[in-house]
């Protein structure tokens, strides 16, 4: 899932000035799970942007919308006649979908997006993939010392791993410390011994803006141009 | 091409001395110079740091021209933290066309522990693909996308290696694959606990990696035993025994007691089969290396 986490108000506020009808737009896939932009998060900040727009004379007319999800334009559809300010609560993914299919409208992010992982528990949410495009998990123990370690590292750790902490934090394990224990778990220690090249970054964001294709999934003459490029 | 005497000492079986001399935050030549006069002749060569933690100094490889002209033999450390294979490779070229024998590969400290802690660091390549890339200029005279240098460059390689960090048992194995990649020399976090540091020598010889890279052993003078504590609470992958707090804490001369500590440890290096020289870090007590040196009899 994507994770995100609520902006200050404070922020919020800021960008907000000078709007006069906002939209909040939650959604109920990823921000949702995490936290931070779900139905119950859209009312909540409806409920404190009004406040703030009585106690500061704004005149603000705010009402919150939450879809499916933002990601996709068959989802969005309710925002259809919505007018002024989007505050979207849906990852940067949703908010710019939403700003492609309503030209017109401000989106303003609400949340700010930080990274693909998965719950580790009530409210903590942890990063785990880093979307490089070229993936090693059969050589890493099924842990992705790029997203993990903080100087994503390919052969090992580095001298600043102590007792299966990272040195960038005390909260944050070694990635590579949990690769070696579950390879000597595994009985694979030679993947450890061996030398990973330097990566290919091209099909990471070093490519620039990345598009993937799904042939099969492309309808009719357009397959057909697809096929031909590849 | 200009030669390593660093090299030539280790290949001759003989015991090498290196020391740290850490750049400036500022672009005075003369910092660089000072240092250089004072330690020249009292080793082997000298590491220039590469923005160590992280924090803004003049680089390495202008700080290693000066330590030339100075007529003191650098050995270029180069992080992975500030550079893409593109810079690294231009690096290497430029400081062996201006006479840089050694090159020590690292990944460098973590950009959070210097003043520029809003920075994105590169790590676009890691210490051991690092010296993949520059054993493959050497050796092969390509660049690492295959295209041939016209001149390659000839630099002594060597690699970090911290018996100190966890998971213990992987350190030796990381040593190989540095050994692997092209490490030949390597050059260790500073040894206060022996004991693991003989453990880890001992799982080199196992491995035979001894006969195969020249292993030279980190010391530090410590001025007293708040340094000592620093040491063990604040720099990461330190191993500090209480036993060497509370020595320097009881020292009537602290100065004195970690210059007798550092000898004694250098002593007990040199009698370590598989340790080929020792690389001594006085960070802001440089002045005390020559003595070090001399009193320890390990002088070039």
């Amino acid at each position: 899932m994507i994770i995100a986490e609520r902006k200050p108000l404070t922020e919020v506020l800021e960008m907000l000035d000078g709007s006069g009808e906002i939209t909040v737009l939650g959604c109920r896939s990823c921000t949702a799970i995490c936290l931070a932009g779900g139905e119950k998060e859209a009312k909540e900040m409806t409920e404190a942007l009004s406040l703030h727009s009585e106690l500061k004379g704004k005149s603000w007319s705010i009402r919150p919308i939450t879809v499916e999800r933002a990601c996709e334009k068959e989802f969005i559809l309710p925002l259809q006649g919505v007018k002024g300010t989007v505050l979207s609560l849906a990852c940067g993914v949703g908010a710019q979908v939403v700003q492609e299919m309503f030209p017109a409208l401000q989106v303003i992010p609400g949340v700010n997006t930080s990274s693909m992982g998965a719950p580790e528990g009530m409210g903590v949410f942890v990063e785990k993939c880093a979307g490089c495009g070229d993936c090693i998990l059969h050589l890493t123990a099924g842990i992705c010392p790029i997203a993990r370690c903080a100087k994503s590292l390919l052969n090992g750790p580095c001298g600043g791993s102590q007792n299966g902490k990272c040195e960038v934090s005390p909260e944050t394990p070694c990635a590579w410390d949990q690769i070696v224990r579950s390879l000597t778990t595994q009985g694979r220690l030679d993947l450890l011994e061996r030398n990973i090249p330097p990566k290919d970054w091209r099909p990471s964001r070093s490519g620039g803006p990345r598009r993937t294709v799904n042939v099969e999934a492309v309808p009719g003459d357009a397959q057909k141009a697809w096929r031909d490029t590849e | 091409m200009s030669v390593s005497t660093l090299q030539e000492t280790l290949d001759a079986g003989r015991f090498a001395v290196t020391a740290e001399i850490g750049p400036p935050r500022s672009c005075e030549p003369e910092q660089v110079r000072k240092l250089a006069r004072m330690l020249k002749g009292s080793a082997h060569a000298f590491n220039l740091t590469d923005n160590q933690a992280a924090n803004v100094r003049m680089s390495s490889l202008a700080s290693s021209v000066l330590c030339l002209q100075e007529g003191l033999e650098p050995v270029m450390q180069m992080t992975c933290r500030d550079r893409n294979r593109i810079a690294m490779q231009s690096d290497l070229l430029g400081a062996c066309a201006l006479g840089v024998q050694n090159v020590l590969c690292i990944s460098g400290d973590h950009q959070i522990f210097g003043n520029h802690p809003q920075a994105k660091n590169v790590y676009d390549v890691d210490p051991i693909q690092q010296l993949m890339i520059f054993r493959r200029m050497r050796d092969e005279g390509v660049n690492w996308s295959g295209e041939p240098l016209p001149q390659p460059p000839q630099p002594f390689l060597g690699a970090a290696a911290n018996p100190f960090a966890d998971p213990f048992e992987f350190r030796v194995v990381r040593l190989a694959k540095k050994v692997s990649a092209g490490a030949q020399f390597v050059q260790t976090q500073c040894v206060l606990d022996v004991e693991r540091f003989q453990r880890f020598m001992g799982h080199v010889r196992e491995r035979g990696l001894d006969e195969e890279v020249h292993v030279i052993a980190g010391v530090i003078p410590l001025r007293s035993h708040k340094a000592a504590l620093f040491m063990k609470n604040k720099v990461a992958g330190m191993s500090v025994p209480d036993h060497i707090v509370d020595r320097l804490r009881r020292a009537s001369d602290p100065k004195e007691e970690g210059i007798k500590l550092c000898l004694e440890t250098i002593d007990s290096l040199k009698s370590t089969p598989g340790v080929h020289g020792v690389h001594i870090t006085a960070i802001a007590w440089e002045e005390i290396v020559p003595r070090l040196v001399q009193e320890a009899g390990i002088g070039p």
